[in-house]
């Protein structure tokens, strides 16, 4: 695998008044990695996420996104990133074939290129039936994986996933799953936050965030070694713990 | 500039798309435009009169035939028994009392001036102004007509008169007054509610967060948004127009096409307003309170109901940023007074900037990031 650096931040900090939701992470991702991103609910994932798609201005650090500055060239960032959210964010009211011409056409794709994207997504993901029928009537399985289709329109380098399987049954998770290694595996780099800790699993690296700050970062395999643990589960579990005690030692 | 296009696609999709949103744009405003334009009239029309005769002479009851002969006064007897007057009006049974004294008609003969009163109810200061001029004119005429009976008899007395004509609206239609004028603020509400909501909605419904994370620049959002809006604004024009033209037959003496250029840069410049609010509001609720801020005021200001002429200096410079002010002035000349461009050259003027700054705020305020 080729080791060129797709991310790279350095102490990035988001403040909210005092608060600081992320709190000076340090990371790097190289090309063609899935990248985990764990930490439980208010644990900074989506705040981090925010500020690398430019959604976000962080208070300060540094960061590089496909090789541009976080802060001066956030708009050049956006032409090579996909960016889904948790929130189910194409347009209901559109079919999915609407949705596709649009955010095809926002990315400026040509024509021609939008109707070769719209026939091959529908045939992949099974959905020519429902192909003018507006989003909202077709099941949320469909529908995220829908999403993600529409992120990587514009073969983007970089797809952030803003814990895109939230409320899906196990088997479209396993499908989606499948769809993020084979981008992986075109070379794609997938940075993804969850809060399930089988999906931790998938990735090839994983960090996971307590409270603002990185309170690991490594393969699956050498975080369970290192907690002498049988799963991410566990790891999680003690990490949460470790950082619950000095905290409650420094209030002391 | 395609990405324009494709922006512009997807919105006329929404739109047409939307089974509520549709009839609310079309058939709403027609339903008001009828209902306002033939209900809120200014107009006095009947005014309650109660004489109080001390005379009950030949002279008296000629007067009190003349003043019940007026199509516009309605004569109110009052009881028999009580010759209090006021207490009618304190009633509100009758909206002026006039006194014949004693001697009426003996005081004229003897060109003793005899005086009548008139005791106006002002709570509702149109309504007494308009009514007390309606029976003065009946008194003088009257005069007039005695004095001419009168001096038959000895010399002639020369009389001024005033005959006065209602030019652009002869007939004095306040249909034609009130239609024109209400067609262009349905007009301008209806575009700047639209695109207030229309833009916070996507912000409601995180649609404008993927938006936000392609390369799509400020403007080209703001203009993607705007355009359909426009079309939207005077298509609602044109159909307010019709029916406007089948309902009252309001005269179109003026270009219409003037109209609608004008129009087109005022919806331009409502429409950059309703952008910019929906830049600082987080949800629909914020952005309905804003917007129904800025309308209020417009609505009171704009000279649709209370004339701007007649407002104090201040007020009337206040309507200068007041896009719906210049959009009625313009109707009103253009429709009723077959004005030209060089004639509301003004209001053009003002419109323009007013829709350079709007719009040029909305891109400047509005946020990629959150």
């Amino acid at each position: 695998m080729s080791r060129e650096i797709v991310i790279k931040t350095d102490a990035l900090t988001k403040k909210f008044g005092d608060f600081a939701a992320v709190d000076e992470i340090s990371f790097e991702v190289t090309k063609g990695e899935i990248f985990g991103f764990l930490g439980a609910n208010g644990a900074g994932k989506t705040t981090a996420i925010k500020m690398l798609i430019g959604l976000s201005r962080p208070t300060s650090g540094e960061a590089t996104v496909a090789g541009y500055d976080l802060y001066k060239e956030t708009e050049r960032i956006k032409k090579r990133i996909g960016y889904m959210s948790q929130k189910f964010s194409l347009y209901n009211d559109l079919t999915p074939q609407e949705n596709i011409k649009f955010f095809g056409g926002i990315y400026s794709l040509s024509r021609k290129s939008i109707k070769e994207k719209t026939q091959e997504i529908l045939e992949k993901l099974d959905l020519v039936d429902v192909a003018n029928t507006p989003v909202s009537t077709i099941p949320l399985g469909w529908k995220q994986r829908l999403a993600f289709a529409v992120a990587t329109l514009h073969d983007p380098e970089i797809v952030f996933l803003d814990e895109p399987t939230g409320g899906v049954d196990p088997m479209v998770r396993r499908q989606f799953w499948e769809t993020i290694y084979e981008a992986s595996d075109n070379g794609k780099t997938i940075f993804v936050t969850t809060h399930y800790m089988d999906e931790a699993e998938y990735c090839h690296r994983i960090s996971i965030m307590v409270a603002g700050k990185i309170a690991a970062l490594d393969t699956p395999d050498s975080l369970k070694k290192q907690f002498e643990v049988e799963s991410m589960d566990e790891v999680f579990v003690k990490l949460v713990r470790r950082n619950e005690n000095t905290t409650s030692k420094i209030s002391k | 500039m395609k990405r324009l296009i494709f922006l512009i696609e997807k919105e006329f999709m929404q739109i047409f798309r939307n089974r509520t949103i549709l009839p609310m744009m079309t058939i709403l405003p027609i339903i008001q435009l009828l209902l306002l334009s033939s209900a809120a009239s200014n107009q006095v029309k009947e005014v309650r009169i109660s004489i109080d005769d001390r005379d009950k002479s030949l002279f008296s009851y000629e007067l009190i035939a003349k003043i019940d002969a007026t199509k516009r006064l309605i004569v109110k007897p009052l009881p028999l028994k009580s010759n209090d007057a006021m207490l009618a009006m304190q009633n509100d049974e009758t909206d002026i009392i006039l006194k014949i004294p004693k001697g009426f008609q003996k005081d004229f003969y003897r060109s003793d001036r005899p005086e009548l009163q008139m005791l106006v109810n002002a709570i509702n200061g149109q309504q007494a102004t308009v009514g007390a001029s309606y029976v003065t004119t009946v008194i003088q005429n009257f005069n007039r007509n005695k004095l001419k009976q009168t001096s038959a008899l000895t010399s002639p007395i020369p009389i001024f008169t005033i005959k006065d004509r209602s030019w652009y609206n002869p007939e004095l239609k306040y249909t034609h007054f009130m239609a024109t004028g209400i067609l262009a603020e349905l007009t301008a509400l209806l575009t700047i509610i639209l695109s207030a909501m229309n833009v916070v909605r996507e912000r409601e419904l995180g649609t404008i967060e993927q938006i936000n994370v392609t390369p799509i620049k400020k403007w080209q959002f703001i203009l993607g948004k705007l355009i359909p809006f426009l079309c939207i604004g005077m298509g609602l024009l044109t159909l307010g127009l019709i029916a406007a033209k089948i309902a009252f037959n309001i005269p179109m003496v003026g270009s219409v096409s003037l109209l609608f250029l004008y129009a087109f840069f005022n919806i331009v410049a409502v429409l950059g307003l309703g952008f910019l609010i929906s830049n600082f509001a987080e949800t629909q609720q914020q952005a309905i309170f804003v917007a129904f801020f800025f309308v209020m005021i417009f609505i009171l200001m704009c000279g649709l109901f209370t004339p701007i002429d007649s407002m104090p200096k201040w007020a009337q410079y206040a309507t200068i940023p007041n896009p719906l002010a210049h959009f009625i002035s313009v109707s009103r000349k253009v429709l009723l007074k077959g004005s030209g461009l060089y004639d509301i050259k003004w209001e053009f003027i003002y419109t323009i900037i007013l829709a350079f700054i709007f719009n040029f705020l909305a891109v400047r305020t509005y946020k990629k990031t959150i």
